[in-house]
């Protein structure tokens, strides 16, 4: 019995697992294979051309996603980093409390969020309103409905995911070992280089990872902030599936992007994994 | 001065705020360490030994004082920038580097060629026993291994001076004791000055040249080891190295009357107190003859040691004295719980101390 106990306690969330993530995306393969349509009903037919045909529709939405994750992701990094290192390295006694401030706004829905940014942003809001009737900016001026909203509201969003798993890393890293690269000569840019960033590099991996996948996969910031040409990937695949009942195309959608996302990562863990990075970083 | 001191203190103080009050770490010491030597700063933990390091270290600065190194002020030279190492008390290796890349690391910062690295670093890797061990990980290695990795990082770059935090704190004790004797091996093969802050007074004992015992934020004394142990200049010293029996009174005529036995002092006249050495001490059933310090008193506790026995003697005013008896073939004295003895030692064994 006793042998059997951390099977046993294990059991409840394998249970959840198989119930909640294989079934369905079983269900969803099956899908993405069939055609008809929702009045007459969905047949298995293994049509493999959904996916071919959904391809060549929507290559250019899917493209942008994982242009749009990019670029967020890379601006979170830039961004995300240095606050990290600030926290980590002198945040002091207020470490929690600067945690605290930045996961505050998971206190407030991600849709509502969003839906802030959108008022902000707004060509005649509380923020450019004032400034085109001073004359400050032109009255064409406009951020909502381009890519810099879209990006913009995507790094907003999912930053924190960013910042902790490289705070963590960073708040790791012994300040003895920061002091033995000072002692042998190196100098502060040299100790960043050569010590803390390699150091820090698995917080970084994590980070992106964290980020990239959902940010390329989100239709909440590009239906909000985006407009016609900003559509990512994530808008047609609810499109498809809540308006145009077209089931089979998105889940067909669904199951490319995932793939996608997953030889992406098995590149990038591959090309960037922790043992490779800090082999090269020791160069 | 002649000669160059290879480090010197002048007056050095630090303060620092702690819950907004002023706390002195260090309350003014000048020293000056000699080149070669092998220079320890011995003290319990909380007495300003590391803090002293690390501010000739550069990794704090003096709220006064002088720090020279060689004779050059450099009490606002930052630490990349001065010509001494430090081995940390967890060695603090690189841990994603390895023993090859951690070694060259500060031959690489200082743009040393290519061509004198790898012969630099192969023979310090040589020195310290770590030949064929060059692509390991720290985190491959034993806790000697790694600081004699921590040991040759710093070597290698042929620092004035090397600076040695507790490095054997992590240690076992056998390989300690081994280490006390390879350190030692290894200063006088590259004949740098080493400065070693430990708070173990053997290790300081066996090792040093020189020792400053440090409390409180100041140096009690400063001497070589024998005199430290044999003459301790401050009570604090006498009871931190090693194990010491304190008597103090009034004396009279140069004898201080404890207990019921007469203890010869240096001092004629007036208060003092004195400290005598257990082992210097002979336990007998007789009151001895002769011009000898003598105390009468009764065996309250005997421990066996091994190499010597431990005796601890009440007299008749409550004090208890310490008295080690070696083991010897013919160990005949031994005195049991409950004996009444005579406790005996030469008038130049009892020291008078400052209090």
């Amino acid at each position: 019995m006793r042998r059997l106990t951390p099977y046993l306690l294990a059991l409840p969330s394998w249970m959840w697992l198989g119930i909640f993530l294989v079934v369905p995306m079983a269900a969803m393969a099956s899908v993405s294979l069939q055609t008809g349509n929702a009045i007459d009903g969905f047949a298995m037919t293994f049509s493999f051309s959904n996916y071919t045909d959904a391809l060549g529709r929507y290559s250019p939405q899917l493209l942008r996603s994982l242009l749009y994750g990019g670029l967020a992701t890379g601006a979170m990094l830039v961004i995300g980093y240095p606050v990290a290192y600030w926290i980590a390295f002198k945040g002091g006694a207020r470490k929690s409390m600067y945690l605290f401030l930045l996961l505050l706004p998971f206190f407030v829905s991600f849709v509502l969020r969003t839906i802030s940014w959108g008022f902000l942003l707004a060509d005649d809001g509380v923020l450019f309103g004032p400034l085109k009737s001073w004359g400050v900016l032109p009255a064409g001026f406009h951020v909502l409905a381009t890519t810099f909203a879209v990006v913009g509201g995507l790094t907003y969003n999912f930053l924190p995911f960013m910042i902790l798993p490289i705070y963590v890393a960073l708040e790791r890293v012994d300040p003895r070992v920061i002091e033995a690269a000072y002692d042998l000569y190196a100098s502060r840019t040299a100790a960043f280089r050569r010590v803390v960033l390699p150091l820090s590099l698995p917080g970084v991996f994590a980070g992106v990872l964290m980020t990239f996948v959902p940010a390329t996969a989100d239709p909440v910031n590009a239906q909000i902030l985006g407009g016609t040409s900003n559509t990512m990937i994530g808008n047609i695949i609810q499109t498809q599936y809540l308006t145009n009942l077209d089931y089979p195309t998105a889940s067909a959608l669904s199951f490319t992007l995932m793939a996608v996302l997953l030889v992406g990562i098995f590149i990038y863990a591959k090309a960037l994994g922790t043992e490779n990075v800090l082999e090269a970083a020791a160069r | 001065m002649a000669e160059l001191n290879a480090i010197e203190l002048d007056d050095v103080v630090k303060e620092y705020l702690s819950h907004g009050e002023v706390v002195q770490a260090v309350k003014g010491i000048t020293l000056g360490i000699a080149e070669g030597e092998f220079f320890s700063l011995l003290g319990p933990s909380g007495c300003g030994k590391t803090t002293t390091m690390r501010m000739v270290a550069g990794f704090e600065d003096p709220s006064r004082g002088v720090v020279r190194l060689h004779g050059k002020d450099v009490t606002d030279v930052p630490p990349n920038k001065r010509d001494v190492n430090m081995v940390f008390q967890s060695y603090a290796l690189f841990p994603h580097m390895s023993v090859w890349d951690n070694v060259a690391f500060g031959l690489k910062q200082r743009k040393v060629p290519q061509q004198e690295i790898r012969q630099r670093v192969g023979e310090i890797l040589e020195i310290v026993d770590l030949t064929g061990r060059e692509k390991r990980r720290p985190r491959e290695m034993s806790g000697g291994q790694q600081q004699r990795v921590a040991l040759a990082r710093a070597l290698v770059n042929k620092p004035r001076a090397l600076l040695l935090d507790e490095p054997l704190g992590a240690l076992d004790l056998k390989l300690r004791q081994a280490m006390q004797i390879e350190l030692k091996r290894i200063q006088r093969e590259v004949g740098i000055t080493f400065v070693y802050v430990t708070h173990d007074q053997g290790e300081a004992l066996t090792m040093s040249d020189r020792i400053a015992v440090m409390n409180d934020g100041l140096v009690e004394q400063l001497a070589g080891p024998r005199e430290i142990y044999e003459r301790p200049a401050t009570a604090f010293v006498a009871g931190f190295i090693g194990t010491s029996n304190l008597l103090a009174g009034t004396a009279a005529g140069g004898v201080l009357t404890v207990g019921g036995g007469r203890v010869l002092v240096p001092e004629q006249n007036g208060q003092v107190t004195v400290t005598v050495r257990p082992e210097k001490i002979t336990i007998s059933t007789e009151q001895p003859d002769g011009d000898v310090s003598a105390v009468p008193g009764t065996v309250a506790e005997v421990v066996y040691l091994g190499t010597y026995n431990s005796y601890a003697v009440s007299l008749a005013d409550g004090a208890e004295i310490t008295v080690f008896q070696q083991n010897a073939l013919d160990s005949t004295t031994t005195a049991e719980r409950g004996d009444s003895v005579w406790l005996s030692w030469r008038a130049q064994h009892s020291y008078a101390i400052g209090s």
